[in-house]
């Protein structure tokens, strides 16, 4: 029988991967969005900070600052989901990963639907790719604050992938 | 000369923390209708290849030119929030350029907004972004 790889080099690959594909996106960045991995299991979280507010009064989050959210969500999802099994097999030079290597989907539309108003504390995010072909998917995302069962928001957009076979000549 | 409403609304839109981030200027607001540009921006881009700004700041840029027709409104009222906001992407947007988007409030009832909206670059006959939307209307505000 093969030996199971080693745990820390397990971990080394698959880390390397997600902060290749969330490095490349500066957005990200500029949301302060980071993402916890379990396995295959991302989580997004979305750290709070004063520049996220639409509605000081409330205050509240923004509509924008969620929808955003949810789209950056749904997109590392959705590409990590597809280049799981590459990054499993180590097909993926790590080294090279940076700046871009990684295409990304293209969303096609993106529908959000705002359950409760965005408290002014860290939002969490989860997707599911409910269908992914070699030309379009489906994803959905469920965000929330305190309460994992109380969502206080979700989305479902659909996104066109990256070509693969133009990316392989 | 501007009404009382659209310069209260005005004043709050001016003053949205999160689209002033994203560099937001109201260019102009009349009753049902706003138009917000939301400048180019490194930090703002989503495709490292091809420079383009991401879906989320388009996202963001309709959201709030929608709450602004919103609040615009003779029979809404400022304090609206997005109940539901879905955006088409028909092309990316081109890097450096500026978006503006145009969005109308084209009916209201007492508890809902329903709000259309257009975004563009500089080439204004072909669209980057449409979308629909649907706000809440605060209790009392209509006749």
């Amino acid at each position: 029988m093969k030996k199971p790889e080693a745990v820390a080099t397990v971990k080394r690959r698959r880390d390397a991967a997600l902060a290749a594909i969330v490095g490349q996106i500066p957005y990200i960045k500029f949301l302060n969005v980071s993402f916890d991995r379990h396995g295959d299991e991302l989580t997004a979280t979305m750290a709070y900070h004063d520049d996220l507010i639409g509605n000081p009064m409330l205050p509240a989050l923004h509509g924008g600052a969620t929808a955003s959210f949810l789209e950056v969500t749904a997109i590392v999802g959705l590409t990590w989901v597809s280049q799981w099994e590459q990054i499993e097999q180590g097909e993926l030079d790590l080294e090279a990963l940076q700046g871009g290597a990684i295409s990304l989907p293209k969303t096609i539309d993106f529908t959000v639907d705002y359950l409760r108003s965005g408290l002014p504390r860290d939002a969490y995010a989860r997707a599911v790719v409910n269908r992914s072909g070699r030309r379009y998917a489906s994803v959905h995302v469920e965000g929330w604050q305190d309460n994992r069962d109380r969502l206080f928001a979700q989305a479902t957009g659909h996104f066109l992938m990256p070509d693969q076979d133009a990316k392989r000549t | 000369m501007e009404n009382q409403l659209v310069k209260i609304a005005r004043q709050f839109i001016d003053a949205l923390p999160h689209s002033k981030r994203l560099g937001m200027v109201l260019q102009d607001l009349k009753e049902g209708e706003a138009t917000i540009s939301m400048p180019y921006d490194p930090e703002l881009i989503g495709d490292p290849v091809s420079k383009v700004i991401h879906g989320g700041a388009v996202s963001a840029l309709m959201d709030t030119a929608g709450g602004a027709a919103v609040m615009s409104h003779p029979q809404a009222g400022i304090g609206t929030a997005t109940l539901d906001l879905r955006i088409d992407y028909m092309r990316p947007a081109t890097p450096v350029q500026t978006i503006v988007a145009t969005a109308t409030c084209y009916h209201v009832t007492r508890s809902v907004a329903f709000v259309r909206a257009t975004a563009c670059d500089d080439d204004t006959a072909r669209p980057v972004a449409t979308a629909t939307g649907a706000f809440t209307v605060v209790k009392g505000r209509s006749a």
